[in-house]
C-alpha cells in the first residue's frame, strides 16, 4: 500500500496520516492501525452495536462504513471518554452500577450513552431505550446500564 | 468441608503464592466469564490472608501453571474453586502466623496481622509476609480441616475490588482474545461450506492466489491469513466464492419436534436426579378421585448461544511447541485434545485462557482453537489470530439442542397431585472437547470433520451423574410422591449441539412449572398454593412467598392484557434456589412485553452479593430471549440464522423492572447460583402470558405469531 495516499483521520483529538486502504472499514483502521481495541467487531452488518464509536459526538457504528468516509470528521472512540483511574463520567456512572459482564458490549454502550447525553441530557425512557436499541448485550447487563445512564444524568454538572 | 478441586491440587502452593513485590498470586483453574469468579477468590484470599484486594492478583488460567479443575461449568465454581481458595489461604495464613511467632519470638496469639504485616502487638517488632517466605512457597498441604469462621471482606474494599474489573470493562482496556497483538502476527479467517455435512470438491488455487495472502487448504478445512485483517477479510471472500463444496445429503429439514418422538433413542429412567438400568414404567393411570388428569408437551427449539464477539483464538507454532490463546472454558481438556487432533505431545502445547465475549456455554471458543492452530500449523513462526465472522459463528457453533418435555399427572379431589410423569426427550447437552477413548475428543472439535484423516463421528452416550445434561432438574424439587422421570437420548437429529447455560435444566423446569400452573388452573386452584402444599423445604418456601408477595400475587387471575406469572427450582435440586414472579402486559398486536420482575434467590453464604444478583439479573434476560425471541431456523442447504436479523435475541426494548431479593445463610456453604434463574424464569413468564391472555403456548418462543395461532386454535 506504498502508493496509496496516506488517509488522515482525526481520532481522541490527535490528527493521524495512516497508510492504509481506504476501503477498510473504520473499526479495523481504529484497532489495528491505532492500537484502539476499545471499538468490537462484532458483526460486521451494524446489527450488534459493538463497535460505536462517536463522530462528531453522535453515536455512530463503525465496521460496515469505509474509513476514507470519516476524513475531516471528529472520531472518539471510548478510550478517549476516559481511562483507568481517571474514567469519564458515564464510565464511572458504569463503574458504580457494575455494568458489564463479560463486556464485549460495554464500550458501544458508553459510547452510545455518551452520544446521548450530548443530545439529550435529561432523556426519558424512550430516547433512553430508542438510543440503546442499535446494541446488543447477551450477559443481560441490561438492566444495569439503564441504572447507569439515571446515575450519569444526575452526575452531569 | 472439602472441595474436589482440593483432592486433586492438595498443595496451599497449588492455589497461593507470595510474589517478591508483596502481591499474594491466586491460581485458580476456573476462567472468568463475566461471572466474576475472579473477583470471588480474589475478595476470598484476601479476606482469609487479612491483605487488601488490591494486593491480589488472579493469575491466568495456562496450562501446565493452573491448577487443573477441568471445564469452568455446571455453577460449580464457586463451591469447588471458592472453597479450595479459601481453605489454601486460611492454611497459608496459619503457616505465616507461625513462622511469624518464631522470627519475632512473640506466641502467635500476641501477633496481629495487618495487610501482609505480622506485628507483636505492643512491640515493635513486625515482619512481611514474603520476608517470612522468602522464596514465596509454602511446601505444605491444604488443611482441609480447617473450621474457623469464613473471612469476608469489609464492604469498601469488597467495592474497590469489583470496581477494578468494571472500570477496564467501561474504559474499553479489558483484553479479550479478539484485541490480541503479537510482533509478526497473520490475521486469519475461515472459509466454510454451506454446512457441517458439506465437503470441498474443488477450489481453483490459481485463481485464488492474492498477493500477500496464505491459502490454506487440509482436506475440507479451507483458511486464509494475511497481515492485515481487512485484506483477510476480502480474500476470504474471494475464495468462498471460488471454492465448490459437495453438500451430501443436506440438512435434514423436517419436523424437529417430530424427530424428537421418532428417533431412535436411548431411554433411562432417573431416580433422584440419576439415570438407573431399570425397566421404565408406563405412567400411572389416574386416581379414581383425580379432579383434574393432563398431558401436555413442551418443546424448546434449537438456539444460539449468540456471543456477541464471534469466537477466536491466537496460535504460534515455533521450534515445534504451540502456544494457544483462547476463550475456552477448559483449557485442561481442549490441550489434549487439540493435542490428538494434531498429533502433538500434549506436553508441547500450552493453553492460556483469555477474556472473550460471553454467553455461559459452548459456543464456538474451542473450535476456533483447532482452525487458529491448522494455520498456525501451516505457517510455523507466525502467530496467527484467527476470528470466526458473525456468519460463522451463528451457522456453525454448538447450539443447545432443541427438547420435548411430556408430562402427565392429575390433582386428586384432596388438592394433591398424583402420577407425576415427565419425559424429557433432547439431542446431548454434552459435546465440549473432552478427551476420551476413540477420538471422541477430536470428533467434538468443528473442523476436525474435514481433515484428510478425520476422526470416527462422536456419538453421545447417555449421561449418568446426577443431574446432568438431558436430566438436569427433570426430578422435581417438590413433594410429589412417587413420580416417574425419563430422559430419552434422542438420535438422528440434524445439528451439533452442546452445553447451553443449564443445559436440560431449562427446558426441564419450564415444563414442571408450567405443569403445575396447568393442574392447578384445571383443578381450580391457585398456583402459589399448589406449589406450597407440595414444597416441604422452608428455604424454598420462604423465596416462593417473598417473590408473590412483591409481585402482589392475585392468585392467577389476570386482568385483560396484564398477567403475573410465578415458577420456583433449586438448581440440580442441590444448589441455589431461586423464585421468579413476573409481570407481563400482552398488546393488541400480540407482542409480550416484560414489565417487572422479582427475584428471590438462597444461595446459601453470599460471597459477592453485587455479582450474586448481576448473575441472577444476566440468567432472567438471557432465558427470557429464550422464551420469547429465539430459534434457529434452517433448509436443507443450510442454516438461515446467520445474522442478527435471522436471529433475533431480547434487546432494550423489552427489559423489565428487576427487583433481586437475596436470602443470606452465613453459616451455610455457599452454593452455585449462575444457572439458578433461567428455569423459573422462562416457566413465570410463559405462566405470566397465560394469565394475561388465557393462551398457553408450550413450544417456544411466545412471540406475537405463536400467541395469534393459539388464539386461532
Amino acid at each position: 500500500m506504498s502508493d496509496t495516499p496516506p488517509l488522515t483521520l482525526r481520532v481522541n483529538g490527535e490528527e493521524h496520516a495512516l497508510a492504509v486502504d481506504p476501503s477498510t472499514p473504520l473499526v479495523y483502521v481504529l484497532r489495528n492501525a491505532l492500537g484502539l481495541t476499545a471499538a468490537k467487531a462484532g458483526c460486521g452488518l451494524e446489527q450488534c452495536g459493538a463497535c460505536a464509536v462517536l463522530v462528531d459526538g453522535v453515536s455512530t457504528l463503525s465496521c460496515a462504513t469505509p474509513a476514507a468516509a470519516f476524513a475531516g470528521r471528529d472520531i472518539v472512540t471510548c478510550e478517549g471518554l476516559g481511562r483507568p483511574g481517571q474514567p469519564g463520567p458515564v464510565q464511572q456512572a458504569f463503574v458504580e452500577e457494575g455494568a458489564g459482564q463479560c463486556g464485549y458490549c460495554i464500550p458501544g454502550l458508553v459510547v452510545a450513552v455518551t452520544g446521548l447525553l450530548n443530545a439529550h441530557p435529561d432523556p426519558d425512557d424512550a430516547a433512553v431505550r430508542a438510543a440503546l436499541a442499535p446494541h446488543l448485550c447477551r450477559c443481560g447487563s441490561h438492566p444495569r446500564v439503564l441504572r447507569a445512564v439515571g446515575r450519569a444524568v444526575k452526575a452531569r454538572p | 468441608m472439602t472441595s474436589s478441586s482440593l483432592e486433586e491440587h492438595p498443595a496451599v502452593d497449588d492455589w497461593i503464592r507470595l510474589d517478591a513485590d508483596g502481591h499474594v498470586t491466586v491460581l485458580s483453574g476456573k476462567v472468568e466469564l463475566g461471572q466474576r469468579i475472579s473477583t470471588a477468590v480474589a475478595a476470598i484470599a484476601a479476606a482469609e490472608l487479612r491483605v487488601v484486594p488490591e494486593r491480589v492478583r488472579v493469575a491466568a488460567v495456562t496450562t501446565g501453571e493452573a491448577p487443573d479443575e477441568g471445564m469452568t461449568s455446571g455453577s460449580n465454581s464457586i463451591e469447588h474453586s471458592g472453597e479450595a481458595v479459601r481453605l489454601a489461604a486460611a492454611t497459608a495464613r496459619r503457616h505465616l502466623l507461625a513462622l511469624a511467632a518464631e522470627a519475632l519470638a512473640t506466641p502467635a496469639d500476641a501477633l496481629e496481622l495487618a495487610d501482609g504485616i505480622v506485628r507483636a502487638r505492643g512491640a515493635n517488632r513486625s515482619a512481611r509476609y514474603h520476608e517470612l517466605l522468602p522464596d514465596g512457597r509454602f511446601g505444605i498441604p491444604v488443611d482441609t480441616g480447617i473450621d474457623d469462621p469464613p473471612a469476608a471482606l469489609d464492604p469498601v474494599q469488597a467495592r474497590r475490588l469489583r470496581a477494578r474489573r468494571a472500570e477496564a470493562l467501561a474504559t474499553g482496556t479489558e483484553v479479550f482474545v479478539q484485541d490480541l497483538v503479537r510482533p509478526g502476527m497473520l490475521h486469519a479467517r475461515v472459509v466454510r461450506p454451506p454446512h457441517a455435512h458439506a465437503t470441498l470438491v474443488e477450489l481453483d488455487r490459481a485463481a485464488a492466489a492474492m498477493e500477500g495472502v496464505h491459502l490454506v487448504r487440509e482436506g475440507s478445512f479451507v483458511a486464509v491469513a494475511a497481515d492485515d485483517e481487512h485484506a483477510a477479510l476480502r480474500a476470504a471472500a474471494r475464495v468462498a466464492a471460488l471454492a465448490r463444496w459437495d453438500p451430501g445429503d443436506g440438512l435434514d429439514a423436517g419436523d424437529v419436534f417430530q424427530r424428537l418422538r421418532d428417533n431412535p433413542r436411548d431411554s433411562l429412567l432417573v431416580v433422584h436426579g440419576t439415570p438407573v438400568d431399570d425397566p421404565i414404567p408406563d405412567p400411572d393411570p389416574p386416581p379414581p378421585d383425580a379432579v383434574v388428569t393432563l398431558e401436555a408437551v413442551y418443546e424448546r427449539p434449537y438456539q444460539m448461544h449468540g456471543a456477541i464477539g464471534p469466537s477466536a483464538a491466537l496460535a504460534h507454532l515455533r521450534d515445534g511447541h504451540l502456544e494457544v490463546w483462547t476463550h475456552s472454558q477448559g483449557v485442561y481438556p481442549l490441550r489434549q485434545s487439540l493435542a490428538e487432533v494434531l498429533g502433538m505431545a500434549p506436553e508441547r502445547v500450552r493453553l492460556t485462557h483469555v477474556p472473550g465475549p460471553g454467553c455461559y456455554g459452548h459456543n464456538g471458543a474451542d473450535d476456533a482453537v483447532l482452525d487458529a492452530a491448522l494455520v498456525a500449523r501451516a505457517l510455523p513462526g507466525r502467530p496467527v489470530l484467527l476470528k470466526w465472522s458473525r456468519e460463522d459463528e451463528h451457522a456453525f457453533e454448538p447450539y443447545a439442542p432443541a427438547m420435548a418435555v411430556v408430562m402427565r399427572g392429575s390433582v386428586d379431589g384432596q388438592g394433591r397431585i398424583r402420577g407425576w410423569s415427565h419425559d424429557a426427550f433432547s439431542d446431548t447437552h454434552l459435546a465440549r472437547p473432552r478427551p476420551g477413548p476413540g477420538g471422541v475428543g477430536p470428533a467434538r472439535l468443528l473442523s476436525a470433520r474435514w481433515l484428510p484423516d478425520p476422526p470416527p463421528p462422536f456419538v453421545p452416550q447417555p449421561a449418568r451423574g446426577n443431574h446432568t445434561g438431558i436430566h438436569r432438574n427433570a426430578d422435581p424439587y417438590y413433594d410429589l410422591g412417587p413420580r416417574r422421570v425419563v430422559k430419552h437420548l434422542v438420535r438422528g437429529l440434524p445439528h451439533r449441539t452442546s452445553a447451553t447455560r443449564t443445559l436440560g435444566g431449562f427446558a426441564n423446569v419450564l415444563a414442571i412449572e408450567c405443569f403445575l400452573d396447568e393442574l392447578a388452573h384445571g383443578a381450580g386452584l391457585d398456583p402459589l398454593r399448589l406449589r406450597l402444599e407440595h414444597l416441604a423445604d422452608p428455604r424454598a418456601r420462604t423465596l416462593l412467598e417473598r417473590v408473590a408477595q412483591q409481585i402482589g400475587w392475585h392468585g392467577g387471575k389476570g386482568a385483560d392484557g396484564t398477567g403475573r406469572g410465578l415458577a420456583f427450582a433449586r438448581y440440580k435440586n442441590r444448589q441455589a434456589y431461586v423464585a421468579a414472579a413476573v409481570e407481563v402486559r400482552v398488546d393488541d398486536a400480540a407482542q409480550v412485553h416484560l414489565v417487572r420482575a422479582v427475584l428471590a434467590a438462597d444461595a446459601g453464604r453470599i460471597v459477592d452479593a453485587d455479582g450474586l444478583a448481576s448473575q441472577l439479573e444476566g440468567g432472567f434476560l438471557q432465558a427470557a430471549s429464550w422464551t420469547l425471541c429465539e430459534q434457529v431456523i434452517w433448509d436443507s442447504g443450510g442454516i438461515t440464522s446467520r445474522d442478527w436479523d435471522g436471529y433475533s435475541i431480547l434487546g432494550f426494548d423489552n427489559v423489565p423492572e428487576i427487583t433481586v431479593d437475596l436470602v443470606d445463610h452465613p453459616h451455610e456453604p455457599p452454593l452455585g447460583a449462575g444457572e439458578a434463574a433461567c428455569g423459573p424464569a422462562g416457566a413465570a413468564i410463559a405462566n405470566a402470558v397465560f394469565d394475561a391472555t388465557g393462551l398457553r403456548v408450550r413450544r417456544l418462543p411466545i412471540t406475537a405469531q405463536a400467541l395469534r395461532a393459539a388464539a386461532m386454535a
